[in-house]
């Protein structure tokens, strides 16, 4: 078995062992076992759904620390664009990419530089008619889990080209390289992140080609120093390269075709609408549809998991900021994607849902699976630490769980063993018992045991008449 | 006969929109958890949901079943009427006979049966014009 990386952990402490989380969990990853929540590895797509639904705040993200960056000598701060949401339209972003200096990075890159690199390189994709339809985005990594977990038939239809930050971190450091000539191990390149998603692709590529990053910072832990330094020296600007609203755009669901000019697009937001989408992909009904932007949070990234200001704030905040860029420069220029700075590595499909690697066996397991779920009671109540009946059917399969772990089952169970003791209850030792008898043997009287079902547990008694 | 491994059967409702790609998506999971593969799945997934379509759009009613062996997955569909006159013609790219009103509704676009039989590894059509069709659909693993 292969050892994922998940940035999305819990804190034991604080799980109440409450059924939010496996509620929501788009790949039925999370189990609940012993009275906490437990992920397993191999399906979780770090979209941190369980971190925005978790009422005792047990799932966290683990992100690198502002003081993380004392490694290196050199440091640069690359923000998301969705961080410049997180401010009032009066606070520029200048200011918020100077901010980001006098938190101790040495110069700052507009992660939205590189989203304009990706813009020219799709708009230049789709003009081959041969690109496979719809041409899925492959910049939000939780999709790029998902479709390798649940829809690996969907990998080919994925854009082939490397997420923004990616782009921004490899540009950076040629730079660094070409101005400096300076080995790139001095170089420390932090990704100011919206989500546990990004952090996760960059310690275990989606692809098989390395990370040019060297770690993220949560949004949420530094908006704080952030905030506070912005507000202290307003005027500060620095010469930071900045992106035009194109590159901005992508912090917004809709904002990554908008800024290509891609017109026969459908934008889906939200994990869940996204799997169904995807499914209508996979029979092969959205032939006609140029592009699917798919982005895992609602809103997308401005509704990431480790954002601080309210979705609805945020989007209304960015959409100013983009209605003020499109009116100083209605048609940006974008730079140009060689291919070798957007090239992305393969990726693999990672299937979670096979039952077992040897394909008889798990066409018996199917079977076995099946005729389990007949017995359960179909409530999807999660009340025995699965999804729904059907993960518990799994779950019994694999040999991870137990038909008693279903309350009603136990239920079920306590009542026909209460029978069966009321039952042997109400029978009397020979010696004690006083009544006459008409036979040589115990009359037919006495009840029969355990009740009605078929399948009576336990061992019967010599008293049913019959 | 060999026995199929696993076997699962559904009904489908003349006009029902409403349970449209609930037997081919039931189908799609069963094998997806049997781990058949991708690409695999996905060609017997579209067979399916286009065979289940048909029936629905087409027909008076009828089944589909499924029999998954571990080397192959056998579709056969099944319905009560009417029947298609011209088999030839009906396996022709954007040929349909279905009413406006399925058409406005994005279906009926004649790609159906070709669809199938692009997907199959084995595809044959059986029909009488008032008693119905039988799709046979086989592909390998
Ligand atoms: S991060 Fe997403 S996929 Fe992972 S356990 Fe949480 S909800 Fe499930
Ligand atoms: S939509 Fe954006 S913030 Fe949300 S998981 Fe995807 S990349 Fe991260």
């Amino acid at each position: 078995m292969i050892e994922y990386f998940h940035s999305v952990r819990l804190i034991s402490e604080r799980c109440k062992g409450c059924v939010s989380c496996i509620k929501r969990c788009p790949t039925e990853a999370i189990r609940i076992r012993g009275g906490k929540a437990k992920i397993t590895e191999s399906r979780c797509i770090d979209c941190g759904e369980c971190i925005r639904y978790c009422p005792n705040r047990a799932k966290t993200a683990v992100t690198d620390s502002l003081a993380d960056i004392k490694r290196y000598p050199h440091n640069v701060a690359l923000p998301a664009p969705s961080l410049y949401s997180q401010f009032e339209a009066q606070v520029t972003v200048d200011a918020i990419l100077c901010g980001l200096l006098s938190l101790g990075f040495d110069e700052v890159f507009d992660v939205a530089v590189g989203a304009e690199v990706v813009t020219t390189a799709i708009r230049e994709l789709l003009q081959h008619k041969q690109v496979k339809r719809p041409l899925i985005s492959s910049a939000c990594p939780a999709v790029v889990r998902l479709i390798q977990v649940k829809f690996p038939e969907l990998i080919d239809h994925l854009v082939p080209f490397e997420a923004p930050v990616e782009i921004a971190a490899r540009m950076v450091r040629e730079e660094y390289a070409r101005r400096t000539g300076r080995p790139q191990d001095e170089l420390g390149v932090w990704f100011i992140t919206p989500c546990p998603a990004k952090l996760t692709a960059i310690r275990q590529p989606l692809g098989d080609l390395p990370s040019n990053i060297s770690g993220a910072i949560s949004i949420a832990d530094i908006f704080g120093e952030l905030r506070r330094v912005i507000l202290q020296k307003p005027a500060a600007v620095a010469k930071c390269r900045r992106a035009s609203w194109a590159g901005m755009g992508w912090a917004v669901a809709g904002g990554e075709t908008e800024a290509a000019g891609v017109l026969n697009t459908l934008v889906v937001h939200e994990i869940h609408s996204i799997s169904n989408v995807l499914e209508q992909v996979a029979m092969g009904k959205l032939k006609d549809i140029d592009y699917v932007e798919a982005l895992a949070c609602a809103g997308g990234c401005i509704g990431g998991p480790l954002m601080v200001e309210n979705r609805f704030v945020a989007e209304h905040r960015m959409r100013n900021r983009l209605a003020v860029g499109k009116r100083l420069q209605p048609q940006p220029e974008l730079p140009l994607a060689p291919e070798d700075l957007v090239q992305r590595g393969t990726l693999e499909p990672r299937p979670i849902m096979r039952l077992d690697e040897d394909i008889s066996k798990a066409l018996y397991k199917v079977e076995q699976m099946e005729r389990t779920l007949e017995r359960l009671p179909g409530l999807d109540c999660g009340s025995c630490g699965s999804p729904t009946c059907k993960a518990l059917a799994e779950d019994i399969v694999q040999g991870q769980a137990s038909e008693m772990d279903c309350i009603f089952k136990l239920r079920e169970r306590v009542h026909e063993l209460a029978k069966e003791m009321m039952g042997l209850a109400e029978k009397l030792p020979p010696s004690l018992d006083k009544k006459e008898k008409k036979g040589a043997i115990r009359d037919g009287k006495s009840k029969r045991v355990a009740g009605t079902s078929g399948r009576r547990g336990g061992s019967d008694d010599s008293g049913g008449g019959a | 006969m060999e026995q199929p491994a696993l076997a699962m059967e559904f009904h489908l409702t003349a006009g029902d929109f409403n349970g449209a790609g609930d037997a081919s998506g039931k189908i799609k999971r069963t094998l997806q958890q049997v781990g058949v593969k991708a690409e695999v799945i996905r060609r017997i997934a579209i067979s399916a949901y286009e065979a289940e379509m048909n029936v629905i759009i087409h027909s008076l009613g009828g089944d589909i079943r499924a029999k998954v062996y571990p080397d192959r997955t056998e579709i056969e569909v099944k319905d009560s009427g009417p029947g298609i006159a011209d088999v030839d013609q009906a396996m022709q790219e954007g040929y349909s006979t279905a009413p406006d009103h399925i058409r406005e509704m994005g279906f009926g676009a004649g790609m159906g049966l070709p669809n199938m039989s692009r997907c199959a590894d084995r595809f044959s059509i059986e029909s009488k014009v008032g008693e119905g069709t039988t799709l046979r659909i086989i592909i390998n693993h």
